[in-house]
């Protein structure tokens, strides 16, 4: 019988990456529904000190395989450490940031393991004893409910929707070792390029200042900076400024860029086309900025102003910088 | 080189959508077009084929249709397409999708396979990962730069914050983001072309793919509602500025 509730944890250079916090979180709320414990498996090298902060935020039980196999992340180690784990304790659900390693490491293990998996959910729910996943699809148009016909039951979890656990768990720290043969890792990295320091990436980021053709070319971003500064925020773009060539495709939200979900989500001079939408509608707050008092980009809004960016975003960085500075 | 590219045929995402009762998914309609994400897989392939004198097949699993999507594919260069077709794959999930695409891409010499990273009807991204499983061969995922050389593959793929330089050898599955490369346009002579290329059609029956869904759909339902928002109406944009300020300091208390 299969039990447990499992997330796989994310670390970057020896640090817990925030959706590991919202992972623990959404498995205690599923564990507790039912009777089962929160496991989380810990990859990487170096870690031992960090386990035990999963504890805090939900986990009872914390695997941890604490070997220079798996720095840095790939793939293949990952993949089969994980799926040799999850082949000895048999989970019921197991679980994911759906963020770049999240991604990659659960679409693989769902073939491995052949069990169905949802993508970038919105929300986890238990009816009949299974984990209903809410996910988009069709850009957004409508939401699926799904469930995994096996286990475990797999899920990547969108960041930055679901709340950091706030019940700690019993938190017991188990070293274990996979035992990997080496001959099976293919892949390797060979370069690991950081960008230049400063702002946070999209996905990760709680402020977002996004523009789209209404900036008008490169230089109207500016401004967009200037108020980015102040609010501590990211720079995003829609589809029609990068392919302008006016922003680079790290910048791009929506369906074929990031899929970002901040408390905070400032479009200015964005129509809102349903694939912008698609990568923004989840944030907690939206302010839309645009001439176009038709412009879908309103529909979703939580703020909006009817007028020209270029007047109200200066004024708006002078509001700021009073309230912040 | 011999080059595979998974291509997807899609409901023209500007139509309105049929619900199927059954599956709780969107009726494919006769008349699919090419997912958008595809065209980079399919780039990426024919410049390849172009710089090693090689072949690009198609191979596209869909439970019905024209093949006109298909088609978009061949009229951009590619040399021929698999289809692999049956009622069984009505409704096919993620898993049975990269267990038919596996078994057709089996029978077929291939050096290198390329996928779309996801494609913009279920944007779910899982087939091209799936697909490296089933095959048994490595996968480099979201990419922006590819090259081959001898019998390994490097490519970048950006994450949070970096980019890695990743190196793989052959075979190997890889999939396309959109700043790969500029997808080419199907010049007039292509589309012609595109309609006596072969496209083989394989029944998932004979290939003998498992057709269990993994992953069921419950329903579907509307996206959840946000409620109304406020516009911010006068004609002093200072005075409009301030009261947004105000309103993300102290209603949402966001900033």
């Amino acid at each position: 019988m299969a039990k447990g509730v499992w997330i796989v944890a994310e670390q970057r250079d020896g640090i817990l990456r925030k959706v590991s916090f919202e992972l623990a979180g959404a498995a205690r709320k599923l564990a507790d529904q039912l009777g089962e414990e929160v496991v989380a498996v810990l990859l990487g090298s170096g870690l031992n000190n960090i386990a035990g902060e999963l504890a805090k935020y939900g986990a009872d039980k914390i695997y941890v395989a604490d070997n220079q196999i798996f720095e840095p992340y790939t793939t293949d180690a990952h993949a089969e450490a994980v799926a040799k784990a999850v082949r000895e304790h048999e989970p019921s659900i197991l679980l994911f940031g759906a963020s770049s390693q999240g991604k990659d490491l659960s679409s693989r293990l769902a073939g491995k393991l052949a069990t169905g998996l949802a993508t970038d959910c919105t929300d986890l729910k238990i009816a009949d004893g299974r984990m209903v996943a809410v996910r988009p699809m069709y850009a957004g148009k409508c939401f699926a409910e799904v469930v995994s016909a096996v286990n475990p039951q797999m899920a990547s979890l969108r960041p930055n929707v679901f709340p950091a656990g706030e019940k700690p768990g019993a938190g017991d720290v188990i070293n274990f070792d996979p035992g990997l043969d080496p001959a099976l890792l293919k892949t390797k990295v060979l370069e690991v390029q950081k960008d230049a320091a400063g702002r946070v990436d999209l996905t990760e980021a709680n402020t977002i200042v996004s523009g789209g053709r209404g900036m008008g070319g490169p230089d109207g971003y500016n401004v967009l900076e200037e108020l980015a500064t102040i609010l501590n925020a990211t720079v995003g773009a829609s589809r029609a400024a990068v392919d302008s060539g006016w922003r680079p495709q790290k910048d791009q939200v929506g369906q074929t860029g990031k899929v970002v979900s901040p408390n905070l989500y400032i479009a200015c001079g964005i129509s809102g086309a349903i694939q912008h939408l698609a990568g923004m509608s989840s944030s907690k707050y939206i302010v839309a900025i645009n001439k176009d008092s038709e412009a879908p980009i309103f529909t979703k809004a939580d703020y909006g102003i009817v007028d020209d960016l270029f007047k109200v975003v200066p004024e708006l960085v002078k509001e700021c910088r009073k309230l912040l500075e | 080189m011999k080059i595979a590219v998974c291509v997807k045929q899609i409901p023209d995402p500007a139509t309105p959508y049929q619900l199927d009762p059954n599956t709780h998914l969107v009726v494919r309609p006769d008349e699919q077009i090419l997912d958008d994400t595809d065209r980079y897989g399919i780039e990426v392939g024919l410049q390849l084929a172009a710089a090693t004198n090689g072949t690009v097949v198609l191979v596209s699993m869909s439970p019905a249709g024209n093949l006109q999507g298909i088609r978009q594919a061949l009229a951009m260069g590619a040399d021929k397409g698999v289809h692999i077709s049956g009622p069984a794959l009505e409704g096919a999930d993620a898993y049975v999708t990269a267990s038919a695409l596996a078994a057709a891409i089996r029978e077929i010499p291939h050096d290198i396979i390329f996928c779309g990273q996801r494609a913009i009807d279920d944007d779910a991204g899982q087939v091209g990962s799936m697909l490296a499983e089933l095959l048994g061969v490595p996968q480099i995922t979201v990419v922006t730069k590819v090259e081959v050389e001898g019998a390994s593959v490097k490519a970048i793929r950006p994450i949070e914050g970096a980019q890695l330089l990743i190196e793989s050898p052959l075979p190997c599955v890889i999939t396309a983001q959109k700043g790969l490369n500029e997808p080419r346009y199907a010049s007039l002579p292509g589309i012609m072309k595109a309609k006596k290329k072969p496209v083989e059609v394989r029944d998932a029956a004979a290939l003998g793919i498992p057709t269990d869904r993994k992953l069921n759909v419950l329903r579907l339902v509307p996206p959840p509602a946000r409620a109304l928002g406020k516009i911010i109406s006068g004609d002093d944009q200072a005075a409009k500025a301030a009261a947004l300020a105000k309103l993300l300091r102290e209603e949402a208390k966001v900033i």
